[in-house]
């Protein structure tokens, strides 16, 4: 493999760990603040479609992104008034979620199937960055979308461990009932990060039929949500972490073809298999340290809270 | 308002009278199809879809009517009674998947006449039917071989079963005929309808210097990734050249509207007998498309000939001598590779980088 098709191949890589990283970020704020949302691949499913449709319509990628994004964040409401307002089941909700935006899409998307779209982002090449021999070529030559996901990624490492949000986040995921003698308004910041988590969900499937498929196709997310809870674990909360596992990930797809194209004797199969592969090995391994370094979930990750009980 | 209803009734009444009258007259042949994708996949289940259409407009005494996004198995069969309940008498399956329910319906119900795509289970009332795709497939490759620069040519497969491998190594033929330095290389997506997947394998095709992407999956998403990178594509299913004029140097095309229209003629006429059908260029149930805007009358010229001399039988794709892409003779020399052995094809030809999975 020359250089060249190396750094191609990654920049590949980087384009489809984008499409991770979004949902991994959203699905880490939302479980800081104690709401589980195993929704991220309907919401993704969701933000990818409403995504395709407006662009299409408008001829707009960056309408159509704000499209998926807002649509993506509007579904995580549905989760955030059954898990925080009526206080139900954040597992079963969550599973619904998923099934709804699958059902959905799939019945409104039947006749956008088979359309592509004439515009997507343009790669911009960074002034200076983009010089920087083999990374500038593979991080610093991409679109927009991408670099906007370095900037959430820091930002949000950024908000998360060193503003007050992100010690009041922490606190209503760890101890709700503490936070709220603080003065914390725990309803509040559960909604904000159950729909920042739906956000970026939109995002990342915004992302996927816009600027990396761009079609439209049912279930076009192919279990990219479930990839990017499992990288939640594996990034154990830090959205810095987010950004190695979403590329690790998006390395993994890239190489699969890779190998294929160089005539490995390894089935294709089983190369199919690879992304899903890993994720349980990462998984495993990812617990080990969880388990060695005494980190852990949320404290109150799952429960549901009650300002009235005592 | 009264008035109203009663205008309503009276033209409910019209409207279900005369629907009484024409089913009590009506003896059309009624055939039902089943599509495994969307009718508008822009590939192959459309290109079924167009043959339908044709045969409706060609063939005045026919009603048809269609399923699409079909399973394979159990929900398949349901849909076939479904059918044949409302009287349809004959049914035309367009994917392989459908194989084994329609061979089990057809046991329920010998006045049914079954048609199935691809297949090999045949029954007394049913029949198969498919292309010797291959013949178009060496003549698109001789455009790709004519065309590269880098002789590196991508080819995106669905599935490694006969009917691809068929594909992949006629299309290696026609390649290495004219440029013996050509490699192409395999991509399996295992599916047949995939756009993302189809697109990955294209970029990564892109990112390893290849300039001519070939397809045999079903979508066109592996064209849209060609056009971008500003590389050639030979097109698939369906002719896509005024989508894509400067991308595509021509395309494999289905015409099955041929074929509905002889099998509904033969029912009408009463001499449908249940027949393994494998039809080609000659018949005209596969062609080669528009070509593109950039390819020479020098190639145009080379393939056109070459394709008399298939319909006229002068030439066959698989005459030996073929060697296997590991250094095996396959075909003798003076020899041709049989229908039997061209329907279990399990090895690449020399020239072809990739790997068929062992059973």
């Amino acid at each position: 493999m020359s250089e060249a098709v190396l750094i191609l191949l990654l920049s590949n890589a980087v384009k489809a760990g984008t499409i991770l990283l979004y949902p991994t970020i959203g699905e880490i704020f939302s479980e800081r603040a104690g709401i589980l949302n195993l929704g991220v691949e309907g919401m993704m499913l969701i933000g990818a479609f409403f995504g395709f449709m407006i662009t299409h319509i408008t001829h707009n990628p960056y309408l159509g992104f704000l499209a998926g994004v807002m649509a993506g964040g509007l579904a995580s409401l549905i989760h955030a008034f059954i898990s925080i307002t009526l206080r139900g089941n954040q597992i079963v909700s969550g599973l619904a979620l998923t099934i709804f935006g699958a059902g959905f899409t799939t019945f409104y998307g039947q006749q956008w199937i088979n359309m592509n779209l004439e515009v997507s982002f343009s790669p911009i090449a960074l002034p200076i960055l983009s010089s920087i021999p083999f990374i500038g070529d593979i991080l610093f030559k991409q679109d927009i979308i991408v670099y906007l996901s370095y900037i959430t990624a820091l930002v949000m490492w950024f908000v998360l461990y060193k503003t007050t949000i992100g010690i009041n986040l922490r606190a209503v995921g760890e101890n709700a009932k503490a936070s709220n003698a603080m003065g914390v308004s725990v309803y509040k910041v559960r909604y904000f990060w159950t729909f920042f988590g739906g956000l970026m969900a939109g995002a990342g499937g915004a992302y996927l039929t816009i600027g990396y498929a761009p079609f439209w196709l049912d279930g076009i997310t192919a279990g990219r949500g479930w990839i990017a809870i499992a990288l939640v674990i594996f990034a154990m909360w830090d959205p810095l972490k987010a950004v190695l596992g979403a590329y690790l990930f998006g390395s993994i797809n890239a190489l699969q073809f890779q190998l294929q194209a160089g005539g490995t004797t390894i089935p294709s199969a089983i190369l199919n298999m690879l992304p899903y592969l890993v994720t349980f090995i990462a998984i495993v391994i990812s617990s080990i340290i969880v388990k060695a370094k005494h980190i852990r979930p949320p404290r109150e990750l799952g429960i549901p809270y009650s300002r009235e009980e005592k | 308002m009264k008035q109203f209803f009663g205008l309503l009734l009276v033209v409910f009444i019209v409207l279900f009278g005369f629907s009484g009258i024409s089913n009590a007259t009506d003896n059309k042949i009624k055939a039902a199809f089943l599509y495994v994708g969307p009718h508008n996949d822009g590939g192959w289940s459309q290109s079924h879809d167009e043959g339908r259409i044709y045969l409706q407009k060609h063939v005045p005494y026919v009603d048809t009517a269609y399923s699409e996004t079909v399973p394979e198995g159990a929900p398949c069969e349901k849909i076939i009674r479904d059918y044949i309940h409302k009287g349809y008498k004959v049914i035309f399956g367009t994917s392989f998947g459908f194989m084994d329910s329609m061979y089990n319906v057809a046991k329920d119900y010998p006045d049914v006449i079954f048609e199935h795509c691809s297949g090999y289970k045949t029954r007394k009332n049913m029949g198969t039917y498919f292309g010797r795709m291959y013949q178009a497939d060496y003549l698109s490759g001789i455009v790709a071989g004519m065309m590269t620069k880098t002789n590196y040519i991508g080819f995106v497969a669905p599935f490694p079963i006969p009917e691809v491998i068929r594909e992949i190594n006629s299309f290696t033929i026609g390649a290495r005929e004219v440029n013996p330095k050509v490699e192409v290389h395999v991509i399996w997506t295992n599916s047949w309808f995939n756009p993302v997947k189809e697109r990955s394998a294209a970029n990564t095709f892109i990112a390893n210097k290849a300039d001519i992407i070939a397809s045999g999956c079903d979508s066109p998403a592996s064209i849209e990734g060609a056009k971008k990178a500003h590389i050639y594509a030979i097109g698939y299913d369906r002719d896509n050249h005024d989508k894509f004029p400067k991308t595509i140097l021509t395309s494999r095309i289905w015409h099955w509207g041929v074929f509905y229209t002889k099998a509904i003629e033969e029912i009408k006429k009463g001499t449908w007998k249940s027949e393994q059908y494998w039809g080609g260029l000659k018949d005209g149930i596969v062609s080669l498309g528009k070509f593109g805007d950039t390819v020479p009358e020098k190639v145009k010229k080379y393939v056109l000939k070459r394709q008399k001399e298939i319909i006229d039988g002068k030439f066959k794709v698989f005459a030996g001598p073929i060697y296997d892409n590991k250094g095996k003779l396959r075909v003798k020399k003076g020899e041709e590779l049989s229908d039997k052995d061209k329907l279990s094809m399990q090895w690449f030809v020399k020239g072809v980088v990739g790997t068929i999975p062992n059973k």
